[in-house]
């Protein structure tokens, strides 16, 4: 089955690590892709770099080879001690060696391992580890501003605040308006304080008019759309906020 | 000065570094430290430009860490190069960032308060990262920069409302997908090269004969299709105009100008330096399939941008139409689509910062971008609305401004290689950027008589005030760059020529028709 020359031989003997790869970096990018969950996209993202990472360490793998540290015997330097490092030093100033490295010969570079590719997978995973980070954070914000992290959901959320801003000036004051005097007749028809605390707030945000959507958590819950009676959900959600639930609930859109 | 090219960086990054120490000490200290970084580096911007204009290689050369070509081979530590094209964007990035540092003291403190310290380093390190994309030699080093420049960029975006962490999340997968595959394929070019110097690889790439090695032509797949993705190629411009739409409008007009721009020098010098003319247009298929790509993507973007009513979404559509003019113009391979698509990129640069500079004092004085909020705007505040409309019409093409011609080499090189679909979707997307600018002159000139008309309602909740048509210019420290940014546009549009001649001069050694194809 694994004869020298059949395909699965190529595969899974000699090319082990390239084909393992490419299969985490399309399990990667599919996970980045079509999954919904933003935790899960970057879960995704992690394999579809990890897998580049493997790649690089692949190509630099090399038999019966060392980590590349000058062995004794092709030490330019000589043995390590301090008189003789003097010596070898003054006679190699010419070739502009000095302290620094020399580059080997290839029948004697064989030996070792080549250390450039771990070196800049050295660097890949710092920036992997930055990007990381950043998503994390913005998943933070995301899940703050929006109470979700579910794609679908997150984009429900966003069209609906969307058809909000994107409104003429003009289509904008008059649904303000309009939705000013629901929200106040709605909260004069609510019984508990919480409500008409908001339904108060939505009133003057309205009457505020163009109010930036950029102020987080609390802002949003006195927002006028949220406290919009046409949509049950957003509104049992705000008025959950102030008594401090703060458990993601999913699928509740 | 010797080492002007590395001054380039130290400028920015140290900038970077002091703007978020004194932050701790007093946030008023940032925006002078950022604008005398910026002013600094623009300087050894302009001083590395004539040093290579001047030197008979038309390049500069630094290698660091002593790490120098007469001691060791190429390869061999990372050099920063800056030949006629690398040290013309590089200078683009740099005086942009100049400008835009002005222009950034009142709408950071306005919008994103307590947080200016931060704002103005990852501005910095923004600013290090697309200049050293501009000036690298080393094609790792150019995924590192290339990650420097969207991670800084992921954090100015974000920086706005909640809807801009959302859109950002998006940009850093597209983003990451894109870098990830431009890294993927680097580690093709080293397995069979075996250097990351872009122009070592070049040189061997030629003494090997690699053309038709299939790592190679996976790794020009790898490589395009990662830098596509990140200049927002029509059909992977998804993360773009929410993304520019929701930053705080500083942010979108520093990386408007800049990021798309950068990758399509990225993708200038991956197909002539790197993998050089013979390989990238005649070895690969990418030559054949690309110029009907950018048809399809300019008539995409261009229609998407007149379905706008929002000027900075707007601009963002036309930022991905004006992607498709360049990556365009190199694809019809011809010398003179090259020059156009260089060109363009310098000039794209400027009007698209006067554009969005533009929106920025809209954005702030009328609170609203939307085109209902524009009428009458001229009598409020005109100089505004000049510079305003000096960055439209040089995206229209109207002479003496630059847009006019680098649209103009793009055109011929169109003809010359007759590739008449380019030809077609050029006057296309001319059409329709006029339309689209003579809507908003329509709207900023004449609407306020009409207005009462328009409307109908005469409720007067929206209809013009006194105080709507009052003169109320934009503050100083945000007008002077708006009108220095136009200036600019007409100055490069007047004196094209200069910039041509070094353009030709870089593109001279490559050899490329200046005939028709066939």
């Amino acid at each position: 089955m694994f004869e020298d020359g059949t395909v699965l031989n190529e595969l899974l003997v000699e090319r082990l690590n390239y084909f393992i790869y490419v299969v985490l970096l399309l399990i990667g990018l599919h996970a980045m892709i079509a999954k919904k969950n933003l935790i899960k996209k970057l879960i995704g993202m992690s394999i579809f770099q990890t897998a580049i990472i493997l790649f690089y360490v692949s190509i630099s793998v090399k038999e019966d080879a060392t980590i590349p540290i000058y062995k004794p015997e092709h030490d330019p330097h000589g043995e390590h001690t301090h008189a003789h490092d003097l010596e070898v030093n003054s006679s190699d100033a010419a070739l502009g060696a000095g302290h620094g490295p020399v580059a080997l010969q290839s029948a004697e570079t064989a030996q070792y391992a080549n250390p450039l590719p771990h070196v800049l997978m050295l660097t890949a995973i710092v920036v992997g580890v930055a990007t990381l980070g950043l998503a994390l954070a913005l998943c933070q914000r995301i899940y703050q501003g929006y109470g979700t992290i579910e794609e679908d959901e997150l984009l429900t959320k966003i069209e609906r605040a969307d058809a909000r801003t994107s409104l003429s000036p003009l289509a904008k004051a008059k649904s303000s308006r309009k939705l000013s005097n629901r929200s106040s007749r709605k909260s004069v028809v609510e019984e508990t304080g919480k409500e008409k605390t908001i339904g108060g707030a939505s009133k003057r945000a309205t009457t505020g008019s163009r109010q930036k959507s950029s102020a987080p958590k609390r802002k949003a819950a006195a927002d006028p759309s949220q406290a919009e009676p046409r949509k049950p959900v957003a509104q049992k959600k705000t008025g959950k906020k102030p008594g401090g639930s703060s458990k993601p609930k999913k699928g509740s859109a | 000065m010797e080492n002007a090219i590395a001054w380039i960086f130290i400028f920015p990054l140290f900038g970077a570094v002091a703007c978020a120490l004194l932050g701790m000490v007093n946030r008023k200290f940032c925006n002078p430290v950022a604008v005398l970084s910026m002013a600094g580096a623009t300087w050894a911007g302009v001083e590395t430009l004539l040093q290579a204009v001047a030197s008979p290689q038309a390049q500069v050369s630094y290698i660091l860490g002593g790490w120098t070509l007469d001691l060791f081979p190429r390869g061999v530590g990372i050099e920063f190069r800056a030949d006629l094209l690398g040290g013309l964007i590089a200078l683009v990035v740099l005086g942009v960032g100049f400008i835009v540092s002005i222009y950034a003291k009142l709408p950071v403190e306005r919008e994103t308060p307590n947080k200016e310290s931060l704002f103005y380093t990852l501005f910095l390190l923004q600013i290090t990262g697309l200049a050293g994309i501009a000036l690298t030699g080393d094609a790792f080093n150019l995924y590192v920069l290339i990650e420097v420049a969207a991670l800084t960029g992921y954090g100015l975006i974000a920086m706005g409302s909640n809807r801009a962490a959302a859109a950002t999340f998006n940009y850093l997968i597209l983003g990451t997908i894109g870098a990830s595959l431009y890294l993927l394929g680097v580690g093709y070019v080293y397995i069979k090269t075996g250097t990351l110097n872009m122009v070592g690889i070049q040189e061997v790439i030629m003494a090997n004969h690699l053309m038709d090695s299939a790592s190679m032509q996976v790794a020009f797949v790898l490589i395009g299709l990662g830098i596509l993705i990140k200049m927002a190629f029509f059909p992977f411009h998804a993360w773009l105009p929410n993304a520019y739409c929701n930053a705080p409008s500083t942010t979108s007009s520093l990386l408007a100008p800049l990021v798309t721009k950068v990758m399509i020098y990225v993708m200038i010098r991956m197909v002539l330096t790197v993998f050089g003319v013979e390989f990238s247009f005649e070895s690969t298929l990418w030559a054949k399939f690309m110029p009907w790509l950018v048809v399809f993507a300019i008539i995409c973007a261009a229609v998407m941008a007149l379905a706008q009513r929002e000027i900075k979404k707007m601009l963002a559509y036309l930022i991905v139409a004006e992607v498709g003019y360049m990556v365009g113009g190199v694809w019809i391979y011809n010398y003179y689509g090259l020059i156009g698509s260089i060109f363009h990129i310098i000039s794209d640069a400027c009007m698209t910062l006067c554009l969005f500079l533009g929106a920025g004092i809209i954005l702030k004085k009328c609170k609203t971008t939307h085109f209902d909020g524009l009428r009458g705007l001229f009598a409020k505040m005109p100089l505004t609305m000049i510079g305003f409309f000096i960055g439209g019409f040089s995206i229209i093409g109207l002479p003496p401004t630059c847009g006019f011609f680098s649209k103009w080499y793009l055109i011929t090189g169109g003809m010359v290689s007759q590739h008449w679909e380019y030809l077609v979707v050029l006057m296309f997307s001319t059409m329709v950027m006029v339309v689209l600018f003579f809507r908003l002159i329509e709207r900023i000139h004449l609407a306020v008589s009409e207005s009462g008309k328009n409307l109908g309602k005469g409720h007067g909740d929206l209809g013009l005030t006194k105080e709507q048509t009052k003169f109320d210019e934009a503050p100083l420290s945000m007008l002077i760059p708006l009108l220095l940014a136009a200036s600019i546009v007409l100055i490069i549009g007047i004196y094209n020529q200069d910039v041509v001649n070094q353009i030709e001069r870089f593109l001279e050694p490559f050899n490329l028709p200046k005939g028709t194809r066939n």
